[in-house]
């Protein structure tokens, strides 16, 4: 940490970096949203304690 | 794909580690709230999960499962209500015990890795997380947006509690997460005092509108227990929060080091 512009990937150009910090972004919200919103009822069960507990809508 | 690799890298021992702690936590402060509730639940005529009260013959999920499991979850009710039309049938559930609570930390970690995903890109945008002081602020405002903003207008929920059909609340909660998050962004990131008026108009915004509320509050859990459980869910979220930025601040300040004496190594 010489100076405050070191980031994780230097070296890629503006519009890439977009597109990767947007992709993993959107992996994150599709993890939780299966997770946290399916309405599978076998994934709801399976996430049941979890979801109460993180206050997301259940049931 | 080099950043997109660090990220998931990152993320990935951030939820780790910040979702163990949460389903630690939990197993101590909530999952007892929620097994206390059941009792009540249970006493109360079964799981409430279909709202409407719909009758057997028209519940879709019960005719859409095949070969219904044990169900565990009901498996307290009496003989002739398991045996009564398939309204109480809601699929494959973990047995009670230690598969219901391995599933419980699988998606604690699952979903904290996903929350660290959302986390690290973010704040990449605006420079990074560079240390874990940086960290525990970004993990406040994670805190504020994922659980704060939600559950001022949607408080967390034991089982057996009213509650408006389920596909408006996630739509109001997920509205109520972007809002409040750009909300935020605006004001801390953009010098402008327009800008941030208009921040915190986006965070006020869905509290006028307002979450969707049950018809009617009347439940058989106590307010003492329910209130404890938002204590309980409120704090247990907080730490979560504020391990993930802290720990990503860690990870990626070690990440970032690395690369920088790798670099010069190569010189």
């Amino acid at each position: 940490m010489t100076t405050a512009t070191v980031s994780l990937g230097a070296s890629v150009s503006s519009q890439s970096r977009f597109m990767q910090l947007a992709l993993a972004a959107l992996l994150g919200i599709f993890v939780v949203g299966f997770v946290g919103f399916s309405h599978i009822d076998a994934v709801h069960n399976a996430a049941h304690d979890y979801r109460h507990s993180m206050a997301f809508p259940c049931h | 794909m080099n950043l997109f690799r660090n990220v998931v890298f990152v993320a990935a021992i951030a939820g780790l580690v910040a979702g163990v702690v949460l389903a630690c936590m939990q197993a101590y402060a909530t999952v007892p709230l929620i097994l206390k509730a059941e009792v009540y639940e249970q006493a109360g005529g079964g799981h409430h999960h279909d709202h409407g009260a719909a009758p057997a013959a028209t519940d879709t999920n019960a005719m859409s499962t095949i070969a219904p499991a044990g169900n565990a979850m009901s498996s307290a009710a009496p003989a002739a209500e398991a045996a009564a039309p398939a309204a109480e049938d809601e699929g494959w559930a973990p047995a009670d015990g230690f598969e219901r609570f391995a599933f419980s930390v699988l998606a604690n970690i699952v979903t904290g890795i996903g929350f660290a995903l959302v986390l690290v890109a973010v704040s990449e945008f605006a420079g990074g997380i560079g240390t874990w002081r940086q960290g525990v602020f970004w993990g406040l405002a994670g805190f504020a947006v994922f659980t704060l903003a939600p559950g001022l207008g949607l408080p967390p929920e034991l089982p057996a509690m009213p509650a408006a059909e389920l596909l408006p609340r996630q739509i109001w909660w997920t509205a109520t997460v972007v809002a409040t998050a750009i909300g935020l962004g605006l004001i801390a990131f953009r010098k402008s005092l327009p800008l941030a008026i208009l921040g915190v108009l986006l965070i006020v915004a869905p509290h006028i509108v307002g979450a969707p509320q049950p018809d009617s509050f009347e439940t058989p859990i106590p307010e003492g227990l329910h209130h404890q459980f938002v204590v309980a869910v409120t704090v247990t979220n907080l730490v979560f929060w504020l391990v993930l930025g802290a720990v990503v601040g860690v990870v990626r300040g070690r990440f970032t080091g690395a690369a920088a004496n790798l670099r010069d190594s190569f010189a």
